[in-house]
């Protein structure tokens, strides 16, 4: 018993004829397909050098073309060859001149020998496979495709779209199931036989001709009306990349490829040169009984493709720029935005630090400078305290930020007063943690000497801001936690809201509030907001706040008291 | 490092391809910068041609260089382990041995020009020039003699297979993130040392500001220690860092500035939602001699189109200052990069 390979080559026939002489030194008979479309003179190279060898034979010479039929035929003649000239071999393997054995021959031949009547070849219905590319899975069935795709794309899909309108479908032929997968089989000689002199075979290869990819489809198909035994897998390692094209092995895949287990693997890059001496020399270790096993191989390649396809979330890049509200995320991770904790508390930063565990930022958006925790000039990859650079472009100053710093939760402070149009960007993003004491701003206002008319339109400003970044957080795009407290509420109750806050942003475990923030003394802050009220400026963003919650000074108020003190 | 004009307003703007009417002058835009390259030829002469020897299919490297001595035999021997076939130069009035160093090689041709650099578009027009006459069909590089180019898997994969690589992706061009490189010290403080990787260490890894630029669709990337240390006041003049340095050329193909943006605009396509293959330049500009050159270039004013602006850059740069800082971070290779997310190899594992 042994196994005999069918050698569809195309190109780099040097490598493909140093892989037939492994194979033939080792006694397995090959029949070698040459591309039509090979240059005379390659081919006379590739069969003087390969002929002299017994088990050694060439097919007659298809044109092959890529999702054409031609491709059928090349490994039906070639399989019609083998059965022929080779009446020892059981098991047929179809490799490429771009394949590599990864493991000696003795183990493949020992694993088909312990599974004589086994056909090992992917074969699943349409329906049950997502790897078809461009849409036409059942379809490729049961539409007519008599046009190249490679060379005649507009007349391909033309027809493709008269056939859709007029509602035109193929009559698969009676019996056939379509099922596709790898080209890439292992087929017993019983299997392949009785495909090749189906009493119907006729009336297949004409249905076969018409249809799209049939080198995936005609032997998978046809095998499930003849095996009773099917193995739905291939022994030949061959990975598709995002545009359903196979990937190709280099040098550094070596260990890969040595610790997959596969019997052979394709498609080898033809300069590789570490790859084709490390598995073709004659020593390479044997007597090894383990299943193939592409697991390793199979996962990081998928997490390739998914790389390719959607990008690491919250990546900006020379060769990732997503489109708005196609970024997959628009930061990498979550962090918290305290609106107006600065300026109802002391220290807010240094406490949350504390008890929480977060990275607290000051106000990262701040007119000033850019206020890093610790007061840093710069921080995590080189962010500099610039305001003019950060508001150059706000947005990535924040993703940069939060990409900068994967694994350390953020929190940063944030009001009216800083950037405005950074306020319209982290609402959209589900990483982000909202919480505002709305009206807040107006204390450090009251805390400051400045002149009442220029506080008064301070205030002004800043409500408006406010009030249009509330209207933002609240729309239904608002993608963000968002929790809203008035100042008058908070103040009202204080420990309740910041007890939660920390049970939810807490990184280390710390659930008790044991120390309350230092709260600003909001002595005559009432009086403050009837004074604003009284220039015509009405305060409404922090709540009901009494105009003198506690009169206990008896003494008659001088106007204005925070201007002349 | 001309600045671009049109910028769409916010960090990401839809995708949409011109308008007809900005699709034809972009055309226009392209033939009038290869009739310059046209005229501009008579500007070269041979100092040694030896493009008989560049056979089809060769990678080819294209270099616009001037008193660039002490760079070349790291830049040239970097490049040709990679698997550059065939370099093509233009040296523009060296005054020391560059051009002994090119012309040593068997398989450089070097042209040289004493005319000016910037009324040439920065050398383009010369390098135009040699590229329709010799990248025609090949795989070209164009580069400037201070940026080494690596790619995801370099040091394994040579050239051909990056470039079988984006044939097989059907793209005709890579694009790469010019990464400042900078000692740890002051700039003129460090060795004089042959491998500009020895002394430039660091770089920063994540300060980039990145817009799409209408109308060629291309990004628009600034920041690194540059825009941080001397246009922290006026961020936009702040160099460009994105490059298309890698492109399958065709003789009616142009660079628009420098190698950041190149017309037909389709060869700007070097993004996308998901990762995309693309490398890194590293930059070598700050190795000790910057300091002394600021001075020359102070004086020369041929390095960019609006000069004046650039004085107090070049001005700060003669101060010899320190571009490391506290969160600088240390080169480490290529899958470094690629963790920090300032390359990616895509799919091409």
């Amino acid at each position: 018993m042994t196994v005999g390979f069918i050698m569809m080559c195309h190109e780099a026939l040097d490598r493909a004829s140093q892989v037939a002489r492994y194979w033939s030194d080792r006694g397995c008979p090959i029949v070698v397909h040459v591309d039509a479309r090979v240059a005379r003179r390659d081919y006379d190279a590739l069969r003087s050098t390969l002929e002299s060898r017994a088990n050694i034979v060439f097919s007659d010479r298809f044109k092959c073309e890529w999702g054409r039929w031609s491709l059928v035929q090349a490994t039906q003649a070639a399989a019609g060859l083998m059965l022929d000239r080779f009446p020892k071999v059981n098991h047929v393997f179809l490799a490429s001149g771009s394949c590599l054995p990864l493991r000696p021959v003795e183990d493949l031949i020992g694993y088909l020998d312990a599974r004589p009547a086994t056909d090992f070849i992917e074969s699943a219905t349409t329906e049950d496979v997502p790897w078809t590319k461009g849409g036409l899975d059942h379809e490729r069935f049961t539409l007519r495709f008599p046009f190249s795709w490679k060379r005649q794309r507009y007349l391909f899909d033309g027809y493709v779209r008269l056939q859709r309108r007029v509602g035109y479908r193929r009559r698969i032929p009676s019996g056939i199931v379509p099922h596709m997968g790898s080209q890439w089989w292992c087929l017993t000689r019983d299997t392949l036989s009785q495909i090749l002199s189906h009493p119907r075979r006729a009336q297949f290869d004409r249905y076969f001709k018409r249809v799209w990819i049939p080198d995936e489809s005609y032997f998978q198909s046809l095998v499930r009306l003849v095996s009773e035994n099917v193995e739905s897998r291939s022994l030949t390692l061959s990975k598709f990349d995002f545009q359903g094209k196979p990937h190709v092995f280099y040098d550094d895949h070596l260990q890969l490829l040595r610790r997959s287990d596969c019997f052979v693997a394709r498609k080898i890059w033809p300069r590789a040169e570490r790859l084709y001496t490390a598995f073709l020399s004659p020593n390479a270790q044997q007597g090894n009984r383990a299943e193939p096993n592409p697991g390793k191989i199979d996962r990081i390649f998928a997490k390739a493709v998914e790389r390719r396809r959607y990008g690491r979330p919250g990546l900006y890049m020379t060769s990732r720029f997503p489109r708005k509200n196609h970024e997959n995320g628009l930061t990498c991770a979550r962090y918290t935005v305290f609106e107006g904790f600065g300026d109802l508390f002391e220290d807010f930063p240094d406490w949350l630090k504390r008890t929480t565990g977060l990275r607290a930022h000051g106000h990262l958006f701040a007119p000033e400078r850019v206020g890093f925790a610790d007061g840093l000039t710069v921080f995590a990859g080189a962010l500099s305290d610039s305001p003019k650079l950060r508001d150059y472009n706000p947005e990535m100053f924040l993703t940069n930020l939060i990409w900068n710093t994967r694994g350390e939760r953020q929190a940063f402070l944030y009001g009216p007063r800083d950037t405005v149009r950074i306020g319209s960007f982290f609402p959209r993003d589900p990483n982000a943690d909202i919480l505002v004491i709305s009206g807040a701003w107006a204390v450090p206002l009251f805390k400051s000497q400045r002149p009442f008319n220029e506080i008064r339109k301070e205030a002004a400003r800043l409500q408006k801001i406010e009030n249009a970044h509330l209207a933002y957080l609240r729309n239904s795009w608002t993608k963000a936690r968002v929790q809203v407290w008035t100042m008058a509420d908070f103040v009202e109750s204080p420990v309740e809201p910041l007890q939660s806050i920390i049970e939810d942003v807490a990184v280390t475990r710390t659930n008790q509030v044991n120390e309350a923030p230092r709260m600003v003394d909001l002595t005559g802050f009432g009086q403050f907001l009837q004074s604003l009220r009284n220039e015509g400026m009405h305060p409404y963003l922090m709540g009901d706040f009494p105009a003198d919650p506690r009169p206990e000074s008896e003494a008659p108020r001088p106007r204005k008291p925070y201007v002349a003190r | 490092m001309t600045i671009g004009r049109q910028t769409t307003t916010g960090p990401i703007g839809p995708l949409l391809p011109p308008d007809p009417i900005r699709a034809y002058r972009l055309r226009w835009k392209r033939r009038r910068l290869l009739a310059r390259a046209v005229r501009k030829r008579r500007q070269l002469t041979p100092v040694v041609d030896r493009t008989d020897r560049i056979e089809p299919g060769a990678i080819l490297l294209f270099l616009c260089c001037r008193n660039e001595a002490r760079r070349l035999p790291s830049f040239l021997n970097h490049h040709e382990a990679l698997g550059v076939d065939h370099i093509i130069a233009v040296d523009n009035g060296s005054t020391d041995d560059t051009v002994a160093h090119l012309t040593d090689r068997p398989n450089v041709s070097v042209w040289r020009t004493d005319h000016s650099y910037r009324l040439s578009r920065f050398g383009l027009d010369w390098i135009t020039w040699l590229m329709i006459r010799f990248g025609h069909g090949h795989w070209c590089l164009t580069l400037d003699a201070d940026e080494l180019l690596i790619y995801p898997h370099w040091q394994d994969r040579p050239l051909p297979a990056l470039t079988e690589r984006l044939v097989r992706e059907g793209r005709a061009s890579m694009g790469a993130l010019m990464l400042d490189l900078y000692p740890e010290g002051r700039l003129a403080d460090t060795a004089n040392d042959p491998d500009p990787l020895r002394t430039l260490t660091h770089f920063d890894a994540g300060n980039y500001t990145i817009r799409r630029q209408a109308p060629m669709g291309n990004l628009w990337i600034q920041g690194g220690p540059r825009a941080r240390n001397f246009f922290a006041e006026d961020p936009r003049r702040a160099p460009t860092l994105q490059k298309v340095p890698l492109i399958r050329w065709d003789r009616r193909y142009v660079y628009v500035n420098s190698t950041h943006a190149a017309l037909p605009r389709r060869l700007n396509g070097i993004y996308d939602e998901g990762e995309m293959l693309g490398g890194v330049l590293l930059h070598t500009k700050f190795m000790d001699t910057i300091v002394e050159k600021s001075s020359e270039e102070l004086l020369r004013r041929e390095h960019f189109a609006n000069a004046t602006l650039y004085d107090d850059y070049y001005t700060a740069l003669i101060d010899n200052p320190a571009l490391s800082c506290a969160f600088s971070t240390r080169y480490r290779g290529w899958r470094h990069l690629e963790a920090k997310g300032l390359m990616s190899r895509g799919d091409w594992v």
